[in-house]
């Protein structure tokens, strides 16, 4: 029997502008995202998309510039057996510090050689969330620091509680962001592209310790990433985001075996792979549209190569192509002209698709 | 750590030593000499100088100092206070201008880092202005404006405090003097503070802290403020050392019987032994604070506290 999935974030219509000294700048544009408890979404896009912006707000720490426009937040959090569902665009700050931040969602950032505070120790650093939302007894908060630093996969556990950040490796210190992240059991878990600042062999690592802290916690995650890599790896759906809107979600097969936005397919032609034969890397011409200006018609369409003519005058709406995946370009209009992806992104989803069929998936 | 300290106070020693050297060396240089007393004859300058050994030679002079002052002998006064032993005359006076200088950074520091939190806290708002206007005035009047227009208007119109230093109420009277030389204190660390708490403020971990739920007084305190902290620390010893002996001008106005106007008294009467023991007390704490500033240093930021240790354990 299935059990209904429980929503636990509801984000709807959310819209947020920053005030700038050259004018405001609409960040995000009316986005849309459901995450259920278990799962993991990976929002992806290219810097200044507003992955970021998007999940600073779920944690209320938006720079003092942002305003939220519209929209609300939704989160469902367990309170005993009880679901309370906030608004946390409601909260203030306080209530926000109080009540969410470290204790329910807890966020994991880009650079671990900045995030952690260089005059406290790890220890006290890990131990300081528990201490504060829930007033544990010290002796309790070590031990539970303790044990969270070996479940990150540190060695001597109870020597590293004494060292301060300078003292450990990039990946050491992005483990112990983790910890700290962990340490008063969140329900949601935000990666802020949590291995751009480290060696790729720390980064496979780094993704399979979330992973399995994910499986034995059941904790819901959010990955912000420009890293295709990174997705395949850990997501279970994706929502594609470009100049402050969501332009396609669907599961990671939806998202990598069947892409349906130009801009998706952009995406994935510019990923190289192994088998790629050509001397040129693809890229998307063009670069992002300015957000100061008010965007008309599809902000993709001006580096769009199968842009409409309707793509410069109307904002295509989210088309439904199956129960989870949505995109949003008028090409799945019913009226739209028959348009494929790229040969060679074709050729290349073909070869993948064969591969995955040859090991058994 | 331990090694590294007697390895610095070894090093102080060196360089009073070599500062002694140099103030022996620039006196010797110095036109005139204590008694130019016109009534004085030649002979009778020729015994007062054999009197206080001053017609030995500069280097012999120098070792006998040095072989004096260890045992706390800093000489007499030749001029200013005839044949009073040098530790006397700054017993009653040093103390003086310690405990004014001590008031005055006290004071400034603490008003001066709050008001620093505030600006940068409000952050271009009228807050962060205000502040702003006063470290501009603070940094830009010089002491002896504030003190006038203290003495003017605390002092003479509302008569709530003393004009003139009084032995007998040192509290009370030493409040305008403190105002007074307090004010460039508070400038300097409040706009330190401001710019070195802007930049903390907007560092990865001060987001890190905060979507832990960290908030309020630990947030400022513990997170911010420690680590804003280790840049004011090396403003302030100087400071602390500029204020702590004495300043001239406050102590005229004030006529307080401090360190500030001996020393200049001294200079212009060639009291030589006032004018070596106070530039060697000068000397002996701006050493001695720069010491403690460093030790300081170790005990806020864990990553000096341990550059230090690696390298000399």
């Amino acid at each position: 029997m299935m059990m209904k999935k429980e929503k636990i974030l509801a984000i709807k219509d959310l819209s947020i502008s920053f005030q700038t000294s050259a004018g405001e700048v609409n960040a995000i544009r009316g986005v849309k995202l459901n995450l259920y408890k278990g799962e993991t979404i990976a929002i992806v896009g290219e810097s200044g998309s507003g992955k970021s912006v998007t999940m600073k707000a779920v944690m209320g720490i938006l720079s003092s510039n942002g305003k939220v426009n519209s929209g609300t937040i939704d989160f469902t959090y367990h309170q005993g057996d009880e679901a309370v569902k906030v608004d946390i665009l409601k909260l203030n700050k306080k209530q926000m510090r109080k009540s969410i931040n470290g204790k329910r969602i807890a966020m994991i950032f880009q650079d671990p050689m900045t995030s952690l505070n260089p005059t406290m120790t790890i220890g006290a650093q890990i131990m300081e969330g528990m201490i504060w939302h829930y007033k544990t007894p010290r002796e309790e908060a070590y031990k539970k620091a303790v044990n969270l630093l070996e479940l990150v996969g540190i060695t001597d556990a109870e020597k590293r509680m004494k060292n301060y950040p300078h003292q450990l490796s990039g990946g050491m210190r992005q483990r112990v962001v983790i910890a700290i992240a962990l340490s008063c059991d969140p329900e949601l878990l935000i990666c802020d592209e949590p291995t751009t600042a480290l060696d790729v062999t720390i980064q496979a690592k780094i993704l399979e310790l979330i992973k399995e802290i994910q499986e034995k916690t059941g904790i819901s995650v959010i990955y912000i990433t420009h890293d295709l890599g990174v997705v395949a790896k850990v997501a279970d759906y994706v929502s594609v985001m470009y100049a402050g809107k969501i332009i396609e979600q669907g599961t990671v097969n939806d998202i990598f075996y069947d892409p349906r936005h130009p801009y998706t397919w952009g995406l994935l032609s510019a990923m190289p792979d192994i088998d790629t034969h050509d001397d040129k890397l693809y890229t998307i011409p063009g670069s992002p549209p300015n957000l100061l200006k008010k965007v008309e018609g599809d902000a993709f369409a001006p580096r769009n190569i199968f842009a409409l003519n309707i793509d410069t005058r109307e904002e295509p709406p989210m088309f439904k192509i199956s129960d989870t995946h949505y995109a949003a370009t008028w090409l799945l209009h019913e009226k739209a002209p028959k348009m494929d992806m790229p040969a060679e992104l074709r050729t290349r989803i073909d070869r993948m698709l064969k591969e995955a069929e040859k090991d058994g998936k | 750590m331990k090694k590294y300290l007697l390895k610095r106070i070894a090093i102080s020693i060196v360089t009073l030593l070599a500062i002694l050297i140099i103030l022996f060396l620039m006196l010797e240089f110095m036109p005139g000499s204590p008694f130019n007393d016109e009534k004085l004859t030649a002979d009778q300058i020729a015994l007062l100088n054999a009197k206080y050994g001053l017609d030995k030679p500069v280097m012999i002079r120098f070792f006998n100092y040095v072989k004096n002052m260890l045992t706390g002998d800093f000489g007499v006064s030749y001029t200013i206070s005839k044949n009073t032993p040098i530790s006397q005359l700054l017993q009653s006076r040093l103390p003086i201008s310690v405990r004014i200088g001590g008031q005055a950074v006290l004071l400034g520091t603490v008003i001066g880092l709050i008001l620093g939190i505030i600006a940068a806290l409000k952050h271009n708002t009228i807050w962060d202005t205000l502040t702003t206007i006063i470290s501009v005035l603070g940094v830009s009047l010089p002491s002896y404006v504030f003190a006038l227009a203290l003495s003017y208007s605390l002092g003479f119109k509302l008569q709530w405090f003393p004009l003139l230093y009084d032995m007998a109420n040192p509290l009370r009277s030493s409040v305008l003097p403190t105002i007074s030389l307090c004010m460039f204190t508070i400038a300097t660390v409040a706009r330190f503070t401001r710019t070195e708490m802007l930049e903390v403020l907007g560092s990865d971990y001060m987001l890190l802290a905060e979507s832990k739920g960290i908030s309020g007084f630990q947030l400022i305190v513990k997170h911010a403020l420690r680590n804003a902290l280790i840049p004011i620390i090396t403003v302030l010893a100087p400071l602390i050392v500029g204020l702590m002996t004495g300043s001239l001008v406050i102590e005229k106005i004030f006529s307080i019987p401090g360190i500030g106007s001996l020393l200049v008294t001294a200079i212009q009467a060639n009291d030589y032994n006032v004018i070596l023991a106070l530039s060697f007390i000068y000397s002996a704490m701006y050493i001695g604070i720069m010491l403690v500033v460093d030790i300081l240093y170790g005990v806020i930021d864990p990553r000096i506290r341990l550059a230090k240790g690696d390298k000399h354990e």
